[in-house]
């Protein structure tokens, strides 16, 4: 499936078109005769002419509709806010997160929260981080504000648990690792715009 | 020394100031708004940022060190003023690194805020950058160099505040300014720039280290992360912490402060202190206030039968023990239980300094001493020290003889028996007087010889003071010219003649002198002494005197009181005492206190048969300081509030005067009730005030009233000649060392040992048993790089040991002291 549907927004552009559906029958008179007219005319099995074809079509020429889900997943957008994701750098493996806490303060729901700590390399190690998901709601503010890109909303939408006050601890969100390299930008709030060089003003260096 | 009231204009808004003020400390008064980095309210200009630049009946000048005349008319920004301070910020942000995210100033920096504030948004100058390291100058001090912009705040508080001097600038190693920049740029930033790219901040003893008392003024002032306790380090954020206005409970100081709370961490979602903050323009704290705030008594619940074992105890009581560090609210409490069961309140470390108290007020007729160190600090420049400690029984009337020296141009006498090597650097004129222990009746009647009008004194003092003048010559040498004729020949025409000549040679003379027997008899060189004197006096005009704890239990402290009543009346001295512990002043006005426990004994965070604790190691928990809310009765003689900045989930004294039918709702409905015949003024707790108004005017709590008698007409005795001799104890705590509560901080370490000078610890070995009348102490010993001679320093901040019983009443004792 393209993409090309989801990203059209403009509803009422596109070309819908206007079925004639006549008068509808106001006395009980005209209802009567109405549903009188339809049956004698046998309607009904047109209806059913279409079920059935729908049917031969599904069941053996291949064009099933329904997905199977949770064996099938539709693609969602790629600006759905769902479970956060922490990301790496590429180049090192480290966890972009700078512990920087803005995240946190900007937490309308004030469920994020952070550890920091002075590490041996004289920088703020994030030992821990967490989001209570029972109360996050998903509003994407965490990502926004985010200097580093290091926080973004995923594509995991499932969130079913078996208690309400699920949360994620920095390990879950983090990318494993070993998929590095299949690590994905977030093209939602708070990235980068693709014309974001032409923006800077670069600071003068004397080096 | 009341200075001339004027009125000057600031961008048309008239302003009351007095002569003298600098404009930027009457702006700041006046609420009107001068960007200004490296200029603090009570300390000496230090011209490093410039930014404070105005223009002064048409003159640029910088408010900071301009003083204000009548008329004067201040416009704070023209255009190019504003360019000017743009410039300097530009070089401020020059390398300065782009880590805002995870610097721990991060929300309350002053570099980011006047970036913002004077919109720089574009970098015009570039240097290449110096490595500076990060350093941990001591074991609170943390030092990022890289985000220092050297406006030498720390330097200065160090320096005219705090008095230890420990910092300096340093050179930085970075390269030359571009001299294109000389021609290009506006004046004051290139010369800001100059002076920036050649310094750093580096302890002022020559190593990487600092040796100070690791107050953490610096760290407070800073506008940027660079200095900071190395405890907070990356730890939180300061948005996300809770500011929790309260009093420190550590020294009869009763310094306003911020608790700043959050959760814990993850783990742990208790409230949890994560470091101290001040209102440093206005107030300084000291290492024990700064780093001693996590002496909390955690995880307390009701323990019913722990509770109804206390009622038991305090109704079979006979005494009651407790410590000065108590509210106002706990001590009426207690008298109450005094007066309605009968019970004896037991307070040695209070019981020394109420007598005295007593005894002046019966001596002077007013039942509080007349000034306040805020008073001393401000207004005197002759500041004389009796029988305190300075380095260590109180950091704000060190900080008052200090600033004395440093600000108000002042002198100082500093008489003590324990040599101070750090008093000394104070000021130029600093006389330090080391005399024997017991003298400090000599000292006093020294003060009254020097400095009373002679005339207002009584002829008994008259004629005693005058047995100490003598007459005496001694010889002197004098230099003098003396005429000389010599024969010349001229070479030229052989003719000789006569030349008169003026040679100096030195002569010996006998002159007379007034010889000061007094002088002589406390350890000084009279001759010397009244020459520095002669100079100390030049130019001064409002003197002080600071009263400390070696005189409350002096044999002789009912006649030292009379004395220090006979000084403040007839020298016009701005008398101040200092209380010996946290709430001294409160216990010593509110509770009737005896001498002697006797009978089975409730210690209240004190030795007893059954302990109500806030330590969590005794029979009842109690709620620490920190825990409460209460008001304290500071050595400024204010009432103050305090709020609770922790939970606490057990058990405080006002349930136990409930379950004796004794009680109130509240603890805090106590405040009402606070005795108003000693002072004390019918004030609800929540309509106390708290905080500094911008002019630095205190507006917490209110303060005592001192209540008026007749002066007793008793004479004063003649100073006795008991001292004490051989070898000899003090007590008295290391510098941040108060109590049990400073002791459990974490971020204070200073040890329950022997403190000894240099010398003397070498002599003693490591560890030595102290053996007094009553007991003895083993001890480690401890070199205190800046104490001198013999006498050496045990602490009391250790209620179990007992240090008080030791030593009896006086702070001196003679002891054995024995290698282990």
């Amino acid at each position: 499936m393209s993409l090309e549907q989801f990203k059209d927004r403009n509803v009422g552009t596109q070309n819908y078109t206007m079925l004639d559906l006549g008068e509808s029958p106001k006395t009980g008179w005209g209802k009567f005769k109405q549903v009188a007219k339809r049956s004698v005319k046998l309607e009904l099995f047109t209806g059913l002419k279409v079920t059935f074809r729908e049917m031969i079509k599904a069941l053996f020429m291949g064009e099933m509709h329904t997905t199977k889900y949770p064996f099938e997943k539709l693609p969602i957008a790629p600006r759905y806010r769902a479970i956060h994701e922490m990301k790496r750098l590429l180049e090192s493996g480290h966890y972009r997160c700078i512990g920087c806490g803005l995240c946190e303060k900007i937490c309308i729901a004030d469920c994020i929260r952070m550890d920091t700590r002075y590490d041996e390399n004289q920088r703020k190690e994030v030992s821990e981080y967490t989001i209570n998901f029972g109360r996050c709601i998903f509003c994407g503010y965490c990502a926004e504000v985010c200097p580093e890109l290091a926080i973004v909303h995923g594509g995991r939408y499932e969130n079913a648990s078996e208690q309400r006050a699920s949360f994620a601890l920095f390990e879950d969100m983090l990318t494993p690792l070993d998929q590095l390299t299949q690590q994905k930008e977030y093209p939602g709030f708070g990235a980068v715009s693709p014309d974001a060089d032409k923006k800077i003003k670069k600071t003068p260096l004397a080096y | 020394m009341s200075k001339k009231e004027i009125t000057i204009r600031i961008d048309g808004v008239e302003c009351r100031t007095t002569e003298g003020e600098y404009i930027l400390n009457a702006a700041r008064a006046n609420g009107i708004f001068i960007p200004a980095i490296c200029y603090l309210t009570r300390c000496s200009p230090t011209l490093a940022c410039r930014i404070c630049l105005v223009e002064a009946d048409g003159k640029r000048v910088y408010s900071c060190n301009a003083k204000a005349k009548e008329g004067m008319e201040v416009v704070t920004s023209t255009e190019e003023i504003l360019e000017e301070r743009r410039a300097i910020m530009e070089v401020y942000d020059v390398n300065h690194p782009l880590q805002c995210g995870v610097c721990d100033q991060h929300g309350e920096c002053e570099l980011q805020n006047y970036t913002l504030e004077l919109a720089v948004d574009f970098q015009h100058y570039a240097i290449a950058d110096t490595m500076r390291e990060v350093k941990d100058w001591s074991t609170v001090l943390h030092y990022d160099a890289g985000l220092c912009i050297v406006c030498e705040r720390c330097v200065t508080v160090c320096k005219d505040m705090i008095g230890d001097n420990a910092l300096k600038t340093g050179p930085r190693g970075g390269s030359a300014l571009d001299k294109a920049y000389k021609e290009t740029m506006p004046k004051d930033a290139y010369a800001m720039w100059n002076k920036l790219q050649k310094s750093i901040i580096v302890p002022s003893n020559g190593t990487e280290h600092t040796n100070c008392s690791d107050c953490g003024e610096c760290t407070a002032v800073c506008p940027v992360g660079a200095l900071t306790e190395r405890d907070f380090v990356y730890k939180a954020n300061p948005w996300e912490l809770k500011e929790i206005p309260a009093t420190c409970a550590h020294c009869s100081s009763g310094c306003h402060l911020y608790y700043e709370t959050r959760f814990a961490s993850i783990d742990n979602h208790e409230e949890m202190i994560f470091r101290v903050k001040n209102e440093w323009n206005f107030q300084s704290l000291c290492g024990a206030g700064r780093f001693g705030y996590d002496f909390e008594n955690r995880d307390v619940t009701k323990d019913e039968a722990a509770f109804a074992k206390a009622v038991e105890a305090l109704k079979k009581a006979e005494t009651v023990r407790f410590p000065a560090m108590i509210s106002n609210e706990e001590a009426l409490m207690l008298q109450r239980l005094k007066e309605e069961r009968g019970v004896k309140l037991v307070n040695p470390e209070v019981r020394p300094f109420q007598r005295f108290l007593q005894a002046y007020a019966k001596a002077s007729g007013r039942s509080l001493y007349g000034s306040d160190f805020k008073e001393i600090m401000k207004e005197a420049d002759f500041v004389v020290s009796v029988g305190a400690a300075l380095r260590n029984d109180n950091p704000n009337a060190r900080y008052a003889f200090n600033s004395v020296q440093k600000m108000n141009k002042g002198a100082g006498i500093y008489f003590h028996p324990v040599g101070d090597t750090l008093v000394p650097t104070f000021g130029k004129s600093v006389e330090c007087i080391t005399h024997k222990p017991g003298q400090e009746e000599s000292a006093l009647y020294l003060v009254l010889d020097l400095f009373a009008d002679k005339e207002s004194l009584p002829d008994y003092l008259r004629e005693y003071l005058a047995g100490f003048h003598e007459t005496r010559t001694r010889t002197v040498k004098e230099k003098v010219m003396k005429e000389i004729v010599e024969v010349v020949k001229d070479e030229e025409s052989g003719e000789e003649k006569e030349v008169k000549k003026k040679v100096p040679e030195m002569v010996e003379k006998e002159v007379e002198y007034d010889h000061n027997l007094l002088a002589e008899s406390l350890g000084v060189d009279p001759v010397a002494f009244s020459e520095s004197f002669e100079k100390m006096m030049k130019k001064k005009e409002s003197f002080a005197l600071i009263v400390g704890e070696d005189l409350y239990g002096h044999p002789q402290w009912e006649n030292l009181a009379r004395l220090v009543a006979l000084v403040e009346k007839h020298c016009g001295m701005m008398t101040a005492m200092i209380p010996p512990k946290s709430n001294a002043l409160g216990v010593a006005l509110i509770c009737e206190l005896v001498d002697e426990a006797s009978g089975y004994t409730v210690g209240y965070n004190q030795p007893g048969d059954f302990r109500l604790s806030a330590l969590g190691d005794g029979d009842l928990d109690m709620p620490a300081m920190n825990q409460q809310e209460g008001t304290m009765t500071t050595m400024d003689k204010r009432v103050v509030p305090t709020n609770a900045a922790l939970e606490y989930g057990g058990y405080e004294l006002n349930d136990l005067m409930n379950a004796l039918g004794l009680g109130k709702r509240l603890t805090i409905d106590w405040t009402l009730e606070l005795p108003a015949e000693k002072g004390f003024q019918a004030v609800a707790f929540d309509d106390l005030k708290d905080g500094f108004l911008n002019d630095g005017t205190e507006i917490r709590g209110y303060a005592l009233t001192p209540i008026k008698g007749r002066a007793s007409t008793a004479k004063a005795k003649e100073a006795s000649d008991e001292v004490l001799e051989g070898e000899i104890a003090y007590r008295c705590n290391p510098q941040r060392q108060f109590n049990d509560f400073t002791d459990r901080a974490h971020q204070i370490f200073e040890a329950f040992a022997l403190y000894a000078s240099p010398a003397k610890a070498e002599e003693l070995g490591e560890k030595v048993e102290v053996v007094f009348e009553k007991g003895s102490l083993t001890l480690e010993v401890v070199a205190d790089e800046r104490m001198e001679g013999e006498i050496v320093a045990v602490p009391d901040f250790k209620a179990d040991r007992d240090v008080y019983g030791l030593f009896g009443e006086s702070r001196y004792a003679n002891v054995t002291i024995k290698k282990v």
